[in-house]
């Protein structure tokens, strides 16, 4: 399959749009991890929720017909997985590692074998698809419109959180207190406010949005549901929230750019010269692991992650 | 060792897994990164220290993982029925063929081998309260040192050849191990992520390796050329794949069981898998004991790869691993890092992976709820951990 000798700016282009399309599931991913870390609560399980969101809405669309049946079905399916990871982790206390180790394990299975329930080999998998909405006059700029002007609503929805939840965990008291419960949960405590409810919205809220990364990934990018569609993604949006510092703007910046080495990847791949491709996979995950060093701009994680809460007075 | 020892132990366990210490020296600041890193509650808790029973300790740890895995079996079931198939039947092929049958035992023994190994790795660390998640990326260079030795180191005898390949797999892995439990010691970098992130380098590496510098040539997909002959493992049962990796799993564990229970070395890092804070004012080196966990941990996890390389492929592959060191993650939970609990829990998963096959072909069950049951298991085992706790402060007050 060759493509036709294309100018060099539509390569670009083109390159530049499979690069955002390989980013947004990530970034979704990486932005529901950060609410969940930003009030403590370690989220190993994103790759979990991300692939039940992925499945739940491939099969409700599948079976439905209606797509944005299937994107809210994510939006739920995510939310429930969120829903268990709190209570697990908040309310019984179970080790959070654990807990998302658990969840991962679960959704590879169920997803795996309920698919084959749902999509027989009969069955032609045709997924209907979210369509793009394209906005006039913008979307023929060079470069910038395609990339920028003629996404589907769950990209435009990306491009609006991530303003929207800087200024929430930065600007707003919900933000203040939500980064004190992952800080310093005993002082948010002190102050009077519940760290049980503000972490179980945290995690709901990431499943969510997990859920909906997991949606784009079958009804916009691939349009197909395979078992194991999620290959990690959910590790990798954890490697960016560590590079991104737990930041919103700059994890989603670090979802980006493991977006566009996965694509460059890809086309090495495609291209069959045998340059080493492993490298740029690899990629993600050393450049988490320098930041985590301090290489690569040190990161420092939420100083309450991954410690239960536990009231002092709530002891029987 | 005196006779309270279990409930010592399984104090130690609930503790450690549920991380309530109810033992940590309040008020501690000059803490080094290390013990920085280490979860302990700041508050004190009501009733210290949580004294479970003699006689419920003794059943809790024994009875609670059987519910788990009777638990997970029975969503399974209700799984299978809605395959459209017989839960019985199914279970009954899936257990059946590899405890009856000559050639499903020896499918069991190789896949027992690595689980076993790993396992026994991931259990190490978490008896100093370490978290290995990264027996996967420790398997794959496990499996690369040792497939080194058998490539390019030839002449000697096999007994020789042997040893040394398995020596380097050992090391190979230990020194995957190495990293995350140097960053831990020294940097106080949480291993969770550290050991999460190395298995994706190890796979990717392993990866370009056979792909480019040791492909044989003319290979159809990447894999290595056949190591030499002299390094590879005895086979156990003529006939059948069953390799000696399911004896040096099982020799690790006796070695393992000898320093938990006989050695200093074991002692320390009991201690500072209990209270590192308490552990250092004792004059243990907790990172000096970090590292030398994550160096074992890694090294037996990298074993579990030498035992696929050496044993059953005689060539290093790409992705040659499918899944053993995520699996031993839920080993060393079901056994509560108890060294003869991961035999059995290894050998119940082990079960699981070799039957799933035949009962995919008799029964007509899909072989992806054997994932489900795995998963369940651990959630089920994570549950039942709090549940225990419940019945522990119950049964005290």
């Amino acid at each position: 399959m060759n493509p036709p000798p294309l100018n060099h700016l539509t390569f670009f282009s083109d390159y530049l749009v499979a690069s955002l399309r390989l980013s947004v599931p990530l970034a979704f991913a990486a932005l529901g991890g950060l609410f969940s870390e930003r009030s403590g609560v370690l989220n190993i399980g994103l790759e979990g929720m991300l692939l039940t969101g992925a499945f739940v809405s491939a099969a409700t669309a599948f079976l439905s017909g209606n797509v944005w049946m299937g994107g809210f079905a994510a939006l739920l399916a995510g939310g429930l997985v969120g829903l268990l990871h709190a209570y697990l982790c908040v309310t019984l206390r179970v080790d959070q590692l654990v807990s998302g180790l658990a969840i991962n394990l679960v959704s590879a299975g169920f997803t795996a074998f309920f698919s084959r329930l749902v999509f027989t080999s009969e069955t032609v998998q045709k997924l209907p698809g979210l369509d793009a909405i394209s906005i006039p006059v913008l979307k023929n700029l060079p470069i910038v419109g395609p990339l920028l002007f003629n996404q589907d609503p769950l990209v435009y929805l990306l491009f609006l959180l991530i303003p929207l939840s800087t200024y929430l965990l930065f600007r707003t008291s919900l933000g203040l207190t939500l980064r004190a419960v992952g800080e310093y949960p005993k002082a948010a405590d002190t102050a009077g406010i519940s760290v049980t409810q503000v972490r179980y919205g945290c995690v709901i809220l990431s499943g969510m949005l997990s859920g909906l990364g997991g949606a784009y990934l079958v009804l916009v990018h691939v349009r197909f549901f395979t078992e194991d569609i999620s290959a990690g993604k959910g590790f990798i949006a954890l490697a960016a929230l560590i590079f991104g510092r737990w930041h919103p703007v700059s994890t989603t910046l670090a979802c980006l750019l493991f977006g566009a080495t996965d694509a460059l990847q890809l086309r090495i791949q495609a291209l069959g010269q045998g340059i080493p491709y492993q490298f740029l996979i690899m990629l993600p995950y050393a450049i988490a692991l320098l930041a985590l060093v301090g290489l690569a701009g040190k990161s420092t994680p939420p100083s309450a992650l991954g410690i239960p809460y536990i009231k002092e007075s709530s002891n029987q | 060792m005196d006779a309270n020892l279990p409930t010592q132990v399984w104090e130690i366990l609930l503790n450690k897994i549920l991380q309530t210490n109810p033992w940590v020296v309040l008020g501690a600041r000059s803490e080094p990164p290390c013990v920085r890193g280490f979860r302990y509650t700041q508050t004190m808790p009501s009733k210290v220290p949580i004294k479970i029973p003699f006689k419920v300790s003794l059943l809790l740890p024994v009875v609670s993982p059987l519910l788990a895995i009777v638990c997970a079996l029975l969503v399974g079931a209700i799984l299978i029925s809605l395959a459209g198939a017989s839960p019985i039947k199914a279970y009954t092929v899936l257990f059946s063929d590899s405890l009856s049958d000559y050639y499903g035992f020896s499918n069991l023994l190789t896949k027992l081998s690595p689980l076993l190994l790993a396992g026994l790795g991931v259990v190490v660390a978490l008896r100093a309260k370490q978290f290995n998640i990264g027996a996967e990326g420790q398997i794959y260079m496990g499996g690369l040192g040792s497939a080194l030795v058998g490539l390019y180191i030839h002449g000697l005898s096999a007994w020789l050849h042997v040893s040394l390949a398995l020596l380097c797999g050992f090391l190979f892995g230990a020194f995957w191990g190495l990293i995350p439990g140097y960053l831990k010691a020294m940097r106080g970098i949480n291993e969770v992520i550290t050991t999460l992130l190395l298995n994706y380098i190890a796979i990717n590496w392993v990866s370009y390796l056979v792909q480019r510098p040791m492909i044989e040539s003319g290979a159809p997909s990447p894999y290595s050329p056949p190591i030499a002959p002299t390094a590879q493992l005895p086979i156990l049962l003529p006939g059948t794949q069953a390799h000696a990796g399911v004896l040096v799993g099982l020799l690790a564990a006796g070695v393992l069981w000898l320093m938990f229970a006989r050695s200093p070395i074991g002692y320390q890092i009991e201690a500072v898998g209990q209270n590192p804070i308490a552990a250092r004012y004792g004059g243990i080196s907790v990172e000096r004991t970090i590292m030398l966990v994550m160096v074992l941990s890694g090294g037996l996890a990298g074993l579990a790869g030498s035992g696929e390389v050496l044993g059953l492929k005689y060539r290093l592959f790409e992705k040659f691993s499918p899944g053993y060191g995520f699996d031993a993650i839920g080993i060393a939970f079901l056994s509560r890092g108890n060294l003869g609990g991961v035999v059995l829990t290894s050998l119940f998963f082990a079960i699981l992976r070799s039957g799933a096959n035949v009962m995919q072909r008799n029964a007509g069950v899909p072989v992806t709820v054997i994932y489900a049951i795995q998963g369940l298991t651990v959630l089920f085992i994570a549950i039942s951990l709090v549940v225990e706790q419940k019945i522990g402060t119950a049964a005290t007050s």
